[in-house]
């Protein structure tokens, strides 16, 4: 069970607010954490706790393919995302390195800042313990909950690659 | 059944009779592109798939570094190094400083993307070989590591939605103009999940530069991949790329869209996307005046011949204002080349411009050019979004490479016709 704060953004936040280019050539995890969100808000990397919530408006993460954008959220601590709707290939990120992620329509205007959050990811529950209001998120498709299941996709083709070789 | 270029492409891959929009299918790629930045993560990853120590065919694996290169400090050096010394290890296709190009103006050229393919790349835009009729799409490092291991990518099928272009383009009205209107009136995530088709008489008279062009800036409206019809230029440009085979997927007539939306030309004026988002579209004459610091002219959107061709006819013989830096950047060498050849170059060093090696650099906030405090800039490039070119109140105005160019000269943004 995931409960946390709620960190509430808006619409159409961008790869490169969540992290800058310039910090693209970065590989360690740890390193990136420390720039989540810079341009946006410079103080939110002090003030985040391990463990909160993101709740954002439609479109979260367009713009680039970076996957250090979803892999700095997870490294900072951000223990879900919840939005009414994903940009793809974020979305596909987000699966494959196992950031936990749920869509629900119009969420944003139900959670205020601070308020506080619970999510079950087994059944995608979501609730607003501040306002009692609780919201059920999409499930997802069979396929993509094998890829969560195996604990992200390079996990999953390990085992795909396993099969295959029983096949010989 | 009835499908769309999209869908046929997808099926044949998948080896299935036929897909529907929603379904999840494994498709066989037949190109996997990573640049430096995406390979460095997609390097690791691999590393970490048990049973997976050589790639599934090095011949359809493609390395381009082409984001911080040359490289731009030690940091970079260091990602530059290790990719390179994978992809020499692994044997995979490798374009080197010197050798290469901007990824998405260069594999087109190559011919190393034809009609009929299934690409799928560590960036973005990637879309942009849907402008010769591939199907073409962004991933992530992780997508990418696997498809290098198992030579196949797990895709959600796209509804299709059907832009249609009626009539004939106005004068100054580019490709660029084009896409930047359909992303306005789209919106950044009107798209969200699904293809663009485009069509139409506008689109039939553009060259195969513009339909890349519209192609690239597909993601910019949320699209997972934007994709043209293939005729007699496409084939043309292929055939004058590489003797490789293709195959050519047409949408039946009677193919399912989500939606058509139908421009008429006589409503596209050149545009202009204010910041900080690519769909904040207006006609450039409604721009206002603003004084500029800075133009690029380039990027895996505008760094073809033709592109550079626009901007040497209206830089030609004269300087650009005083005030202003402009940043010419050919899109690969062979570009370069032309350039040369064609007396481009002189044209834009003569105008007080800088000319650059291919390099991403400056539409990412890289390198050469980056933007201080409050500066604007006028980019040829795909995104203005908060920061992404330098400091965090700087400004970025998209356009094509006419209104660039003439906004160069005139120090304002500034109508092309208006020179």
């Amino acid at each position: 069970m995931i409960k946390g704060s709620v960190w509430k953004f808006g619409r159409d936040i961008d790869t490169d607010v969540i992290i800058a280019g310039r910090y693209c050539n970065i590989s360690d995890p740890d390193e990136l954490a420390k720039h989540v969100f810079e341009d946006l808000d410079p103080t939110f990397v002090g003030r985040f706790v391990q463990g909160d919530v993101i709740v954002a408006d439609a479109n979260f993460g367009c713009g680039s393919s970076r996957e250090v954008a979803p892999l700095c959220l997870k490294a900072a601590g951000v223990a879900a995302v919840v939005a009414p709707s994903f940009a793809r290939i974020f979305y596909r990120n987000a699966i494959n390195i196992g950031l936990p992620i749920f869509e629900i329509p119009s969420v944003a205007k139900f959670f205020e800042q601070r308020q506080s959050i619970q999510i079950d990811p087994g059944t995608g529950m979501i609730s607003n313990l501040s306002t009692g209001a609780s919201f059920q998120a999409a499930p997802f498709p069979e396929f993509m909950q094998k890829i969560i299941g195996a604990g992200g996709l390079v996990n999953y083709a390990s085992e795909r690659i396993g099969g295959l070789g029983n096949e010989k | 059944m009835a499908m769309t270029m999209t869908e046929k492409i997808l099926a044949a891959h998948a080896g299935l009779p036929q897909v529907r929009p929603g379904q999840i299918v494994n498709a066989k790629v037949d190109l996997v592109l990573a640049n430096e930045l995406s390979a460095i993560v997609a390097i690791e990853e691999f590393g970490k798939i048990r049973g997976a120590e050589k790639v599934f065919d090095p011949h359809k694996i493609v390395i381009v570094p082409d984001h911080f290169t040359p490289n731009k400090d030690i940091q970079s050096a260091q990602v530059a190094k290790k990719v390179r010394e994978f992809a020499l290890t692994q044997q995979m296709l490798y374009y080197e400083v010197g050798r290469m190009g901007i990824e998405h103006v260069l594999l087109p050229e190559q011919g190393l993307v034809r009609p009929g393919m299934l690409v799928i790349g560590g960036d973005s835009h990637t879309c942009t070989y849907g402008g010769i009729g591939a199907f073409a799409t962004g991933v992530g490092s992780t997508d990418v590591a696997v498809a290098w291991a198992l030579g196949e990518v797990w895709l959600k099928v796209p509804s299709t939605i059907r832009l249609e272009f009626l009539g004939k383009k106005q004068p100054w009205v580019s490709g660029k103009d084009m896409i930047l209107y359909a992303v306005g009136r789209l919106g950044v995530d009107g798209a969200i999940y699904s293809a663009l088709e485009f069509t139409g008489e506008a689109i039939a008279d553009l060259s195969v530069a513009e339909r890349l062009t519209m192609a690239n800036m597909a993601i910019e409206a949320g699209a997972k991949n934007g994709i043209f019809v293939v005729d007699a230029k496409t084939e043309s440009y292929v055939q004058g790329a590489t003797d490789r085979p293709y195959t050519v997927y047409q949408s039946d007539p009677e193919a399912e869209y989500a939606q058509t939306i139908v421009f008429d030309m006589e409503d596209i004026d050149p545009q202009v996307a204010f910041p900080h988002l690519p769909s904040n579209t207006k006609p450039v004459s409604q721009a206002g005046d603003l004084a500029i610091d800075q133009v690029v002219i380039g990027s895996c959107t505008n760094g073809r011949i033709e592109d550079l061709r626009i901007a040497a006819g209206l830089l030609k013989g004269k300087k650009i204002h005083p005030r202003v830096r402009c940043i010419v950047i050919p899109g690969t060498q062979k570009i370069y080349l032309q350039a040369l050849k064609e007396g481009l170059l002189e044209t834009f060093v003569q105008a007080d411009c800088v000319v650059s090696t291919p390099t991403c650099g400056p539409c990412l906030g890289g390198h050469m050019g980056v933007l201080a405090e409050g500066e604007r800039c006028v980019s040829t490039t795909n995104r203005n979004f908060v920061g992404r070119m330098g400091h965090v109140t700087s400004e970025i105005y998209l356009a094509s490479p006419a209104v660039a160019s003439a906004s160069a000269l005139a120090g304002r943004i500034t109508e092309p016709g208006k020179i």
